[in-house]
């Protein structure tokens, strides 16, 4: 009971470095406030992105799991989020064969310059997902 | 035994503001390998940095976490700090706890757990880390400059000038660019021939520049120091070393085509000179209106060529060169006349562009520098300006201000007065900007001296009445509409990317804005750079600007190809990718994803019972990877690894961040 009042969110954000961590930065630099449920982690592209990484989050607890990268046809890589994209399409629906809500799961392209659609991003992912309640491994646990 | 510092940073009140920094301390002390911990007021000053030094050499730390601002800020002063203790420097982490956190969580209960959070990431992360060397790479001394405007050659030249070699290359018959249209410059009045030519010719003449005109990018491979350009010669039709461009052959063509030098205003010939000072003066045929491609006769200037210069038979050439930096000047393009049907651009002879309007009072435009309507040739006393047609209008244009248009009306309000005795110019503007150095003093001047009538509102439409027009806007200052008869209205349609800028942006692996601009590695403190090292920006391509910023931003990017070119070895990112060859089943599926090509297939020789076998695995090209890391997601072994982001680092950060 107490542990549903208490409980925020907690996103793992896979943001890549050109792009989407510099569009993180510049809502910071503006001074965007958006909700402290987002922990970033740098990739040098959203190409790097192992599936796998986002399976382990969701086994070891997290409520969502954000992918970002740079636009399609904007990637620093020039092709690395093509990639990304057909390969996180397949992932949201073998998702719900691993027992995880698809919705939990996100995927946006934000450029260096779009610092408040990072910050509306993590707003509305947020949301939803505390809609969604705690992920059922951290209720399985308490 | 791992031995990590943590050196939390308080960037005054930036960080310490919103999170709760004894907290972090505390928290960083408990964490697995932290063996030292400190905060400073602001770790990246001079003190900040001795304090990791000292701390580096007094505690024994092996590995270093700073929590301060943006790793895309100061990791290299960290790295560099962290090498000054003799430290290998990519045994380094930052976490990120001032624009990913203090900044945008304006509590401390939301702010500081985060901050813990990000700072244990980057403590398990630094863990995993492994002393890394940078790479040493040769660089070919020979810079290629595409765009021959007045960015282009003041590039060429600055870098012609600092003992470089330099191929400019210029997709028209003659080099010039934009600036060879223009009649005078603001706001000195400056003959804007006068000042360009000399300089097209110096770097036509300049020992280190080789001029490649009518010629095109067509690929680029390589890396910054090591670019391989495949260039499209296009057929002239006229052989340049025997051509001495004594001009017979255009004074006999009798093919026709609208002159793109004069936007439409004048007649060329099919094979031509787009204007008289062109550098190379030489021709070119432009074989779709040539008569002998249309129909297969004619040859008239072949008969009629002194030197033989002229072969029909010529075809286009790629030649491929190599280059060490490369500089973008394509300058930009002009808003289609069409969009604004009100304005009756097409539709009314004497509604014109501003660049029609400057071959108009150009002496050696289609008129002789006498302004006259092109509908029938009168002397117009009233000309009307309409300001911001396509530019700062989202809905019909471009959003964006073209930044030389109230500086050009300005200074062809000042011509019209100058010009036609008695004259009187209108111009309807929504705001006039005119910052720049003595700026606002020439807008003055065009009021004050020279009686132009500044209207405040936009035009409505415009309509014919006898042979004049009638043009009908609003004045919002007074809140009344005004309707002016004209003989001349001109129009300053917005300034637009060039058309196939994401083209050739792919081309050279560089990227572009919504609008097609092409984008600087930072807005600030890198305008001249691009993300893709090695290729740099000048002029209008980037961005509007006038031609003092174009010139000055030409010889920053200059100045950085110099600085490139000066050095015999570049030093490169040791954070490539790297193939574990027992793993490495040689399925090669990594090969098609690198978009670099980086990724070679290499026989081993392998040990297998008592028997030795060969076998071919993936080995990563280190001076072409860019470590994008796409590879690692493809390989299905799990052998290749992207250094500095390995599979098992990545992993403990989501452990670490999921606690």
């Amino acid at each position: 009971m107490s542990v549903k009042e208490s409980w925020e969110p907690k996103i793992i954000g896979f943001c890549c470095n050109w792009c989407s961590y510099a569009g993180a930065d510049l809502a910071g630099t503006s001074r965007m406030n958006y909700p402290a449920s987002i922990r970033v982690i740098r990739v040098p592209c959203s190409g790097r992105v192992n599936p796998q990484f986002i399976a382990r989050a969701f086994q070891l607890g997290a409520d969502g799991v954000l992918v970002a990268g740079c636009h399609p046809g904007d990637c620093h890589y020039s092709t690395g989020n093509y990639f990304t994209r057909r390969r996180m399409l397949l992932l949201t629906r073998f998702l719900e064969y691993l027992g995880v809500d698809p919705d939990r799961f996100e995927v946006r392209w934000i450029s260096g310059s779009e610092g408040q659609k990072f910050a509306d991003t993590v707003r509305e992912f947020t949301e939803r997902v505390r809609a969604l309640g705690p992920s059922p491994k951290k209720r399985d646990a308490s | 035994m791992k031995r990590i510092g943590v050196f939390v940073c308080h960037c005054g009140s930036n960080i310490a503001g919103t999170v709760d920094i004894e907290r972090v301390v505390e928290a960083a002390r408990a964490m697995p390998n932290v063996v030292y911990v400190e905060d400073n007021k602001y770790t990246c000053s001079e003190p900040g940095q001795e304090a990791i030094k000292q701390a580096i050499k007094e505690h024994n730390l092996n590995r270093v976490v700073v929590a301060a601002c943006s790793p895309r800020m100061h990791e290299t002063t960290f790295r560099r700090a962290v090498a000054g203790a003799g430290l290998n420097p990519y045994l380094l982490e930052i976490a990120n706890i001032r624009e990913h956190c203090s900044w945008v969580h304006p509590d401390k209960e939301g702010g500081t757990p985060k901050a813990i959070d990000l700072v244990r990431r980057a403590v398990i992360k630094v863990a995993g880390n492994v002393p890394l060397d940078r790479g040493r790479i040769p660089v070919t001394k020979r810079a290629l400059v595409i765009g021959g405007g007045i960015a282009g050659i003041q590039a060429a030249l600055d870098i012609a000038d600092a003992g470089h070699e330099v191929v400019l290359l210029e997709r028209e018959p003659s080099i010039g660019g934009r600036m060879a249209q223009l009649d005078k410059t603001f706001p000195t009045l400056d003959c804007s021939a006068c000042i360009l030519t000399p300089k097209m010719v110096e770097a036509a003449n300049h020992p280190n520049i080789t001029l490649m005109t009518y010629c095109e990018v067509e690929k680029v491979d390589g890396f910054i120091g090591n670019f391989s350009v495949t260039l499209r010669k296009k057929a002239r039709y006229v052989d340049m070393d025997t051509c001495t461009g004594c001009g017979i052959c255009w004074g006999k063509c009798p093919g026709k085509a609208s002159s793109e030098f004069e936007v439409g205003l004048a007649k060329r010939t099919a094979i031509y000179v787009p204007f008289p000072q062109a550098v190379p003066n030489k021709p070119v045929i432009d074989r779709e209106n040539c008569f002998f491609f249309k129909t297969g006769r004619c040859k008239i200037c072949q008969r009629f060529c002194p030197t033989g210069a002229i072969d029909f038979e010529q075809e286009d050439e790629l030649v491929t060169e190599e280059f060490g930096a490369i500089v973008v000047a394509t300058g930009f393009d002009i808003m289609d006349k069409d969009v604004y049907g009100e304005y009756g651009y097409g539709q009314y002879p004497d509604v014109i562009t501003s660049l029609e309007f400057e071959r108009l009072v150009n002496a050696s435009g289609p008129t002789e520098g006498k302004v006259k309507r092109p509908s029938d040739g009168k002397i117009p006393q009233r000309v009307v300006f309409i300001q911001c047609v396509g530019s700062r209008d989202e809905n019909k244009g471009v959003p964006y201000c073209s930044r030389i248009c109230c500086m050009y009306t300005a200074k062809h309000a000042i011509l019209v007065h100058e010009k036609i005795p008695g004259a009187q110019t209108y111009i309807f503007y929504i705001d006039v900007r005119a910052g720049g150095k003595n700026y606002e003093e020439f807008y003055k001047r065009a009021q004050s001296e020279h009686e132009a009538q500044y209207i405040r509102g936009r035009v409505a439409k415009i309509y014919p009445k006898g042979d004049s027009l009638v043009v009908v806007g609003e004045d919002t200052l007074l809140g009344e509409k005004v309707e002016i008869e004209a003989d001349l209205v001109v129009l300053a349609t917005a300034v637009l990317a060039r058309q196939d800028a994401g083209e050739v942006a792919r081309t050279l692996g560089i990227s572009y804005d919504g609008y097609g601009f092409f984008t600087e590695a930072h807005a600030k403190l890198a305008p001249v750079e691009t993300n893709t090292a090695g290729i740099f920006l000048a002029g209008m391509c980037q961005g509007p600007k006038d031609i003092p910023d174009t010139v000055a931003q030409a010889s920053g990017a200059a100045a950085k190809v110099a600085a490139l070119l000066s050095k015999e070895v570049l030093e490169t990112e040791p954070l490539v990718a790297q193939c574990d060859e027992v793993k490495c089943s040689g399925c090669f599926w990594c090969k098609p994803i690198c978009p670099y090509k980086a990724i070679e297939e290499k026989e081993i020789e392998e040990r297998v019972g008592r028997r030795t076998v060969k076998r071919k695995v993936a080995s990563v090209n280190t001076g072409v990877c860019k470590g994008c890391g796409a590879c690692t997601v493809a390989c299905r072994t799990g052998a290749m690894n992207l250094l500095g982001y390995t599979n098992d680092q990545l992993l403990s950060e989501v452990e670490a961040l999921c606690l």
